[in-house]
């Protein structure tokens, strides 16, 4: 009797719903929000980028201070990806399947890069390497430029992009255990056999999401790079930083042109990165997400 | 394949896992290690499959001592509680696995390996799902894969790590009887561990009882039943009751009351163990122990009363035919048929007896 009574009256809700009007408002809220934040200020950047026409975008991009500064973006990112992909297997294969004095530590300071301010990266790079630095008199005397060079802007964004793909690796070999590796090392595989044919591929697309944050934060990365690179145009100036020095002369249009280039990268790792999501989300379940 | 273990000893940092066991499995043999956790059973096989090195001590398989070769050199099959199939390949590719690692000089052709993990497919009755992968399949049928993988690299030996823990009980006792029939099959010498006494009472030639990192017991499943080799194996093993008593001069006393049980071990302070099915309730008379009964139970085809004994009223529980209908009530009298006595402090002595005062 009570069930027909309450279905009749039709004004029953599961209790963790709220009203109409109160879910309407929280979704116009999140939306205004989103809009003001996030697409108003990407939609500028494009519009901006082609206020000179299609013509004027690519003459932008095509001087050759900005082909040189897209020349070294790719350049840092070539060279840091894969260097943090092999520190970053190194350390999660260590701090997953084995046991040792300081791990904690390790773990710990894998996130320094994360809490520490760019800035000081760049710094402490300079204080180390530059001209009046601990090794600069012997840098110096062997001819090695590191600061305001191209080594120190990859030194600089290796450290800044450090704790991508290990944060990513770590917890999910450490879910998986080493289980695996004993089954085929009882079936008689070799080292490089158990890691090739069944640790990689355990973790490949784990792996492959942790290069591609890597690689987002390689490409657009300000603070640290600025600091080491000394704003030499055509020689160490990568786009961020090429977007800066445009700006600041007032060339907008050539500024948000190669900023829409930063911003089209960053388009683009998202679809990535929410395809990896979405259709590999079961093989990443253990990582922790950004 | 004869496996020979002689004084293995396993120390994890501080605390040892397994203490000077020493072991001889027969060629052929299928035998269970049981024990609670942490009695060191898995520390056990896993030393024989190389997976860890022991402290002190050597493995023999047959003539050759294999305490110095690699888990790869040992050629063991080793099956995992949990599987450890390789997710990212299908059925036959992690059957065939073995074979496909091995150096190009032993190495079968594509097709033979193809061929012969079909083979090991139908052996283990899932023929027609070499192309599913792990995650399509259901537990038991993932432990078959397991078995199926490791019995392609033809082991020396095969080991289990305790291979139906993760699986239910329906499943798991279909693939108990399914695991001795392979077993007969293939005649591999066989260890498996196993928490559970029904599964290696009634699957393993022999059963090894351990607790605390030691042997307590290697024997058939009516050995270890029957003659339990110390109180910690008689209380593993089945259930049991245990009572507080004295022995004088042969003789076993509960409290001040002598029972007809006549015992060979020496005077002083001793526990009777009994078993719940052992018991006879009988008609009050002097020699029989005395108990209150404070529960009764109906249990499928059996009927089970629980008792509190004597002056400390330790508790004891007897299993009778659930047909004997007469009302158990108030005080009772009990006969062991079965019963062994173990001394407190005798250091091993046991003594037991059939139909005491008969």
């Amino acid at each position: 009797m009570s069930d027909v009574a309450l279905a009749a009256g039709g004004a029953v809700r599961p209790v963790t719903t709220e009203t109409r009007a109160v879910r309407r408002a929280l979704v116009a809220a999140a939306v205004v929000f989103l809009a003001l934040f996030l697409v108003l200020p990407l939609a500028a950047v494009f519009a901006e980028a082609f206020r000179a026409g299609l013509a004027g975008y690519l003459a932008a991009i095509r001087e050759p201070d900005a082909l040189a500064a897209i020349r070294l973006t790719l350049l840092v990112a070539a060279i840091a990806c894969p260097a943090n992909l092999v520190f970053g297997l190194a350390a999660a294969w260590a701090v997953a399947k084995f046991e040792f004095r300081g791990k904690s530590l390790l773990v710990t300071l894998i996130d320094l890069p994360f809490s520490i301010s760019p800035v000081i990266s760049g710094l402490v790079y300079v204080l180390l390497f530059g001209a009046q630095g601990l090794l600069g008199p012997w840098l110096k005397a062997h001819g090695i430029e590191i600061i305001f060079a191209v080594p120190g802007i990859v030194l600089a964004t290796i450290f800044v992009t450090l704790p991508f793909v290990a944060r990513e690796l770590i917890p999910l070999m450490q879910e998986q255990g080493s289980g695996d590796e004993e089954a085929a090392l009882s079936l008689g595989a070799g080292g490089w056999k158990v890691f090739f044919l069944v640790t990689l591929p355990n973790v490949k697309w784990a792996l492959l999401y942790g290069v591609l944050l890597c690689n987002a934060r390689a490409m657009g990365e300000f603070g640290a790079v600025s600091v080491v690179s000394g704003h030499i145009r055509s020689l160490t100036n990568t786009m961020p930083l090429q977007v800066e020095i445009l700006y600041n002369e007032y060339n907008f249009a050539a500024a948000f042109a190669v900023a829409s280039l930063l911003a089209g990268l960053a388009l683009v790792t998202l679809v990535l990165k929410s395809v990896l999501e979405w259709r590999y989300g079961h093989a990443l379940s253990a990582a922790g997400r950004h | 394949m004869q496996i020979r273990i002689q004084n293995l000893r396993k120390d994890f940092a501080a605390t040892a896992a397994l203490r000077d066991v020493s072991l001889e499995v027969r060629s052929g043999e299928l035998i269970a290690l049981l024990g609670p956790s942490g009695s060191g059973k898995t520390t056990l096989l896993r030393l024989i499959a190389g997976l860890e090195r022991p402290t002190h001590g050597r493995i023999f398989f047959g003539e050759e001592d294999a305490s110095s070769l690699s888990v790869q050199e040992r050629n063991v099959g080793f099956v995992f509680q949990h599987y450890a199939l390789f997710r990212h390949m299908s059925v036959l590719d992690n059957i065939g696995f073995g074979l496909r690692v091995r150096p190009r000089a032993r190495r079968p052709s594509r097709n033979a390996i193809r061929a012969r993990a079909l083979e090991l497919l139908d052996l283990v009755q899932l023929s027609g799902l070499e192309e599913r992968f792990p995650s399509q399949l259901s537990g038991g049928q993932r432990q078959r894969v397991a078995l199926a993988r490791a019995l392609a690299i033809e082991p020396r030996v095969l080991l289990l790590d305790e291979p139906f823990g993760a699986l239910d009980a329906k499943v798991r006792k279909d693939l108990r009887r399914w695991l001795r029939d392979i077993h007969d099959r293939t005649g591999h010498t066989t260890v498996f561990v196993t928490h559970d006494q029904d599964e290696a009472l009634e699957l393993a030639d022999r059963v090894v009882v351990m607790s605390n990192g030691r042997i307590d017991q290697v024997g058939t499943a009516d050995e270890i039943y029957e003659q339990p080799a110390s109180p910690a194996v008689f209380s593993f093993i089945g259930e049991s009751s245990v009572l507080p008593v004295q022995v004088k001069r042969g003789w076993i006393y509960l409290d001040d009351r002598a029972l007809d049980l006549r015992v060979d071990c020496p005077d002083g302070p001793a526990e009777l163990y009994l078993r719940p099915h052992d018991i006879d309730v009988v008609e009050s008379h002097a020699g029989a122990i005395p108990g209150i009964v404070s529960a009764v139970r109906r249990q499928g085809g059996i009927r089970r009363l629980e008792l509190e004994t004597g002056a400390r009223r330790t508790r004891v529980e007897v299993a009778i035919p659930a047909d004997q209908t007469r009302s158990f009530a108030g005080r009772v009298s009990l006969r062991p048929r079965r019963w062994r006595v173990y001394p407190l402090n005798g250091g091993g002595l046991q003594s037991g007896g059939d139909q005491a005062g008969a």
